[in-house]
């Protein structure tokens, strides 16, 4: 954990670097974290893999986004508002999908994304339809300047650093909250799930319950991801519940290592960098995305964390052999 | 403590077990024996609520308990192991047991305590009593097969049941690790004070144990009683020798 606490401190030295566009994707990173975190409380903790995990990032979006532009609601209420919405969103959906298995909970968890995705496209009024709801603003920061007044090195930086800020500092917390939770007696039951569902009911586990509970769990902290991003990104738009985005961050989740708690947040950062890079040389971003996922399932089913645990252990081994 | 009346079920028409009665009294050690495909295991699967009959009804400590979800049941205090080895691969031998303590014992719904030592002095006593505490930090599912079966034993009994049912407890083991581990059974179901119904497809494991038998052959009840008089009921010698050599 502690080497948790010094990359957080790290990344807020990120917009000292005085690089706009780094701090842009350090965000970018951060919020993606904490969204493909989420889903590994399904994918990697319950063995429940949802191909629809944006819907609850998009009603989150939605949620924040409607309140702040359209009626006015400061952040401090958006905010957990997104957890909430998205956590209902996912308390109906996730009913039915529980009482399906595999790809059929799967397929369903899709199919009621792309529900909400056409709700987002063509409810007009509401959501802003196909245009979606640009200029959301951001949440008031005049606070900082008071107290930069009084303490001299706090103050100076654009709106859009003080909101990464924020970022990493309810990130940090939604992250800590979650590690919390996966080593939870809560936690261990939904492993014990993802083992063996069948030998899980007979040591008296309600199993449709538990994964119920991890599929709102896993929806209200997608949904808070949702509601950071459409501040972030200026705007909320339909394709924040579109199937490529919950592939997104399926793949993030896998690239990372589903097997450990800091491996999908890992995948987000590498995602993004690599998307950064490849993006300025080559148009062919899909088809890097596809190798990369082909070879993730062959050569490195742990992901990026789990090759590199298992590279650990055997330099452990070799250095314990030459010891 | 435990009884099925006129239990039955059908897969499709065939009648894998068909209308199958008895009793297990409070304390007693029964076995339900047959042969291979003799309906065994459809009917533990009937009363620990895996399957739901197609007739009958199971009653478990004066109360109807058919169709009840098996973590219902398994509150309500009724174990079992399965044939096929049942454990959580993944997790170690100390984590499965204490899975079943935490689960049994209400603790489950708690988001924000740490599981790692949660009942770490049970778990460790109970590895100890099924002979697998110097392999607790192990990685389940690389244990032998015995030992498998002892971790499903020890899974079984951090449930605290009042009865436990028993699925080929010995299955794949060699007959001194058949002999050991129903040693091991019967002494736990002493100490414990625990109800005992296990089935087996091979009868002489059962005799030293067992003080009622049922046996099963194709889905129907053909004998019933002591050790005794179910070894010289002449259709189970029929039945047993004439499809077992
Ligand atoms: N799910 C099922 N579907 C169809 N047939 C089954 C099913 N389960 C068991 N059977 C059949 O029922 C019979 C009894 O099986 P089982 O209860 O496993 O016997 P035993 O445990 O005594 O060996 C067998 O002929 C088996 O093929
Ligand atoms: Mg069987």
């Amino acid at each position: 954990m502690p080497w948790a606490v010094l990359v957080l401190l790290a990344a807020f030295g990120v917009p000292a670097l005085g690089s706009r566009y780094y701090t842009f994707l350090a965000n970018d990173v951060v919020v993606w974290a904490l969204f493909a975190t989420s889903l590994n409380l399904l994918v990697g903790y319950s063995g429940l893999v949802s191909f629809g995990h944006a819907a609850y990032f998009g009603v989150g979006a939605y949620t924040t986004g409607i309140l702040m532009k359209k009626l006015g609601v400061g952040f401090l209420l958006a905010f957990p508002a997104a957890g909430l919405a998205a956590g209902l969103f996912a308390l109906v959906f996730g009913f039915f999908c529980v009482r399906l298995t595999r790809i059929y909970f799967a397929m369903l968890t899709l199919a009621f994304a792309q529900i909400v995705w056409a709700i987002c496209f063509k409810w007009n009024e509401v959501t802003g339809g196909e245009q979606g709801m640009p200029e959301i603003p951001y949440p008031g920061f005049d606070w900082v300047e008071r107290v930069a007044a009084v303490v001299p090195w706090v103050g100076g930086y654009r709106t859009s650093d003080y909101f990464y800020f924020t970022c990493l500092v309810l990130v940090g917390a939604c992250l800590w909250l979650l590690r919390r939770i996966v080593a939870s007696p809560f936690g261990r039951m939904l492993t014990t799930i993802r083992e063996n569902a069948e030998r899980a009911e007979f040591i008296g586990v309600n199993v449709r319950r538990y994964e119920l509970a991890a599929f709102v769990l896993a929806g209200a902290f997608a949904g808070l991801a949702g509601g950071l991003f459409g501040i972030f990104n200026r705007g909320v738009f339909p394709d924040f519940a579109y199937w490529t985005k919950s592939s997104e961050v399926l793949i993030m989740t896998l690239l990372g290592g589903m097997g450990t708690f800091w491996g999908p947040a890992v995948g987000a950062l590498v995602l993004i960098w690599l998307n950064q890079q490849i993006v300025s040389y080559t148009q062919y971003w899909p088809l890097i995305l596809g190798t990369i996922l082909v070879l993730l399932l062959f050569v490195f089913p742990g992901g990026i964390v789990g090759a590199l645990a298992g590279f650990g252990r055997r330099l452990g081994r070799w250095s314990a052999r030459h010891a | 403590m435990l009884e099925a009346r006129g239990l039955a079920k059908s897969f499709d028409g065939f009648q894998a077990v068909a209308g199958v009665s008895f009793t297990v009294p409070p304390g007693a050690i029964s076995a339900i024996i047959g042969p291979n495909g003799a309906g065994k295991t459809t009917l533990f699967n009937l009363i620990t609520g895996h399957l739901r009959p197609t007739a009958g009804r199971v009653i478990f400590k004066g109360r109807d308990v058919t169709g009840i979800a098996p973590h219902d049941l398994c509150r309500l205090g009724m174990g079992r192991s399965f044939q096929r080895t049942n454990i959580f691969p993944r997790l170690t031998v100390f984590q499965n047991v204490q899975a079943a303590f935490v689960s049994h014992r209400g603790r489950g719904w708690n988001l924000l305590a740490s599981v790692e030592r949660l009942y770490g002095q049970e778990t460790e006593a109970l590895l100890d009593a099924v002979g697998l505490l110097d392999k607790a930090g192990e990685v389940s599912g690389f244990l032998s097969h015995g030992g498998q079966k002892q971790l499903e034993l020890g899974i079984a009994l951090a449930l605290e049941p009042e009865i436990l049912l028993l699925d080929e407890p010995t299955a794949g083991m060699s007959a001194a690790e058949t002999r050991d581990s129903i040693a091991l059974i019967a002494r736990l179901a002493r100490e414990r004070n625990l109800t005992l119904l296990f089935t087996e497809h091979d009868m002489e494991v059962v005799f030293s144990i067992a003080q009622t038998i049922t046996v099963l052959h194709q889905g129907r009840v053909i004998a019933e009683g002591a050790p005794a008089e179910v070894r010289s009921d002449p259709e189970v010698r029929r039945v047993y020798l004439g499809e077992r050599r």
